[in-house]
């Protein structure tokens, strides 16, 4: 059984390696062979050896068969524990593992090595009870039904949930105004634009109310207007009943608005995790503080490890680099307003992605 | 009022859980919905069905203008094989023919989406991807087989009745258990649609056709391996009294109900075997 003190998500050293099979060759071309990333293949080998080194998991057929495979290590060890009620951000570049990783936590990946629960279940044996309890957007692929009216894949799904009526048409209004469906609900799927239908993809994977929301890239394509709407709603919905949220993403607003959390994947491990309050600091990267002066000054002088980076428009703007850990802004300005009157000021945090890039080069 | 009282109970209908077989009819409503949308080009693929089962049975129609009897029988007692095979495949066509494409969706990623709904994947794909095109098929297989029942001088007992019911769901299960193993083979094999279609296509061949005429080991291998020859040929022996051919007797004209449960065994083992296999390989 399943108890609300279990974390939502647990992964223990988790591992997922792929075998690629190549074309046909003979062993002794593959010591010569040099993989793209070294990292990244982790064996390149006859096949005798790979079969030993996969235990079992190589189908009877291929042992005859002189090709050469190579395995591919997705996820490497990743281990994470996500906590009811908590909001996650999963990023790291195309290829990093996150979504293997979403696909070992649903059930369409088994693990090779490790540990993966999610609200207590093991997600490959118990996928479809699991499946009523997540609801999951692959922004990438639709759940819906292309030729029906959007309102119609809302009735299948949920009497593939087998919501009562009265549970259904009640969750239903609540997804139609928050998310905005009502003006296309009765229009086919198949005519709505990308930021229409996703927001239908949506609410399709929240209609059964489910515990753990996973979405993987739900913003991808979607122009501004259509993403604050969608992060809205998830931000209210999480509010109204408490659902954890883990998200995948290559935008970094969408962490930043939705999530407290960050994990950021490199190679198919953790290269960090913590709240994203802390995120910046711990690496330590400049802020910037953006001055305009009543009175154009050419330079100002600044405290010992703060440092100008730009002044711009004749000497009104002053962009000044700083670190959160030497110096705050009230002295900064403090030691500004000494030398000049301040007209207007604001304050640029490092954007994520420079973060992000800072982890990826801090790796290698 | 007593009964009111009692409704009053138990939760409004409204606030029940939607039953099993609610879902299982929302699912293939939705479908046969959908497609009804485009009226004229349903209208043109079922008469385009019509057509190929037509120009199918004409094969054996220009065969029996040459010989007087194939496999033993005249042309109205091969039209019944036809007629009951066709119908049989038609039923197996409509519910299972879209799983040949499941290596499709394997490729596009779209089985993933399947795979996180708590409904059973094999329904969603018999459900989802149903096509009322193939009806025509039934609609023909059916009329052939009245038609010719009533040439070939049926005389039904109630045994014959229940046969004649019976038949053509049993086949339609064998063919259906049949299509599900050819499209579990591919979760192991890349690109298994042309794989799948030689059980699907050649399955409909050996089921419409007499099955005195294949050779021994060909009717022995359609028989017991692939159970093809209890779809409509061994059921016309009983239904019209004939004597059948070594290896099939005409009591085994019973044999489809049970054959199918059997055969069903073995398809959903190989089904469940090629999820895990999914899940363990991956795309």
């Amino acid at each position: 059984m399943t108890t609300s003190n279990d974390p939502a998500i647990e992964l223990r050293a988790l591992r997922r390696d792929y075998v690629v099979r190549g074309r046909r060759r003979t062993t002794a071309d593959a010591p010569h062979e040099t993989p793209d990333d070294p990292s990244r293949t982790t064996a390149t080998r006859g096949p005798r050896r790979d079969r030993a080194a996969l235990g079992a998991r190589i189908p009877r057929g291929v042992r005859g068969a002189r090709r050469a495979q190579r395995i591919i290590r997705a996820v490497d060890d990743v281990s994470l524990r996500v906590d009811p009620g908590e909001a996650v951000g999963f990023v790291g570049a195309n290829g990093a593992g996150k979504s293997t990783t979403i696909k070992m936590m649903t059930g369409i990946l088994q693990p090779t090595a490790g540990h993966v629960r999610v609200l207590g279940r093991r997600p490959v044996p118990e996928r479809r009870r699991l499946s009523r309890e997540i609801g999951v957007v692959f922004g990438q692929r639709s759940q819906l039904w292309w030729d029906l009216p959007l309102r119609d894949s809302f009735r299948i799904l949920g009497a593939m949930h087998r919501l009562p009526e009265s549970a259904r048409t009640a969750r239903l209004s609540r997804l139609v105004e928050g998310l905005d469906l009502q003006d296309f609900l009765d229009r086919p799927v198949r005519q709505l634009s990308l930021g229409q239908r996703m927001r239908g993809e949506v609410a399709a994977a929240l209609l059964h109310s489910p515990r753990l929301v996973i979405l993987d890239e739900p913003t991808i394509g979607l122009d501004m207007i259509s993403k604050e709407g969608l992060r809205r709603f998830l931000r209210e919905d999480r509010e109204e009943r408490g659902t954890t949220l883990f998200l995948t993403t290559h935008d970094m607003s969408d962490v930043e608005r939705l999530c407290e959390r960050i994990v950021v994947v490199n190679s198919g491990t953790v290269a960090f995790d913590g709240p994203l309050a802390g995120f910046r600091e711990s690496l330590g990267a400049p802020r910037e503080l953006i001055i305009d002066l009543a009175e154009p000054q050419e330079r100002l002088t600044l405290p010992a490890g703060v440092s100008t980076l730009a002044v711009e428009a004749e000497g009104i703007r002053h962009r000044i680099a700083f670190h959160g850990s030497e110096m705050t802004v009230p002295r900064l300005l403090a030691a500004v307003g000494e030398q000049a009157e301040i007209a207007d000021l604001s304050l640029a945090e490092p954007a994520i992605e420079d973060l992000v890039r800072e982890i990826y080069a801090r790796g290698r | 009022m007593a009964e009111s009282r009692r409704l009053q109970a138990r939760p409004s209908p409204a606030d029940r859980p939607v039953s099993l077989l609610r879902m299982v009819a929302t699912l293939y409503g939705s479908r046969i919905r959908s497609q009804a949308a485009f009226r004229a080009s349903f209208l043109m693929d079922l008469l385009g069905q019509v057509l190929i089962v037509g120009t199918e049975f004409l094969e054996l129609w220009v065969i029996l203008s040459q010989v007087d009897v194939l496999g033993g029988m005249t042309l109205p007692q091969v039209a019944v094989v036809y007629g009951l095979g066709a119908l049989a495949f038609g039923i197996a066509d409509l519910l299972f023919g879209e799983i040949d494409g499941l290596s499709t969706a394997i490729r596009s990623g779209k089985l993933e989406t399947l795979m996180v709904r708590p409904v059973p994947m094999l329904l969603q794909i018999s459900s989802l991807d149903l096509s009322l095109r193939r009806l025509g098929r039934i609609v023909v297989g059916l009329a052939m087989l009245a038609t010719a029942l009533a040439i070939a001088g049926f005389s039904p007992t109630p045994a014959h009745l229940l046969l004649v019911v019976l038949a053509p769901l049993a086949g339609a299960a064998i063919l259906g258990a049949l299509f599900t193993m050819a499209g579990a083979m591919q979760f192991w094999l890349v690109d298994g649609r042309e794989f799948a279609n030689a059980f699907t296509y050649g399955g409909n061949y050996v089921a419409t056709n007499p099955g005195a005429v294949f050779p021994l080991p060909l009717r022995a291998f359609f028989t017991f391996v692939i159970p093809a020859t209890l779809v409509a040929y061994t059921p016309t022996l009983a239904l019209l009294d004939l004597t059948g051919p070594a290896l099939l007797p005409q009591w085994t004209g019973w044999l489809g109900a049970p054959v199918a449960i059997l055969i069903w065994i073995v398809a959903a083992l190989l089904w469940r075997s090629g999820v895990r296999h999914y899940t363990g390989a991956g795309g």
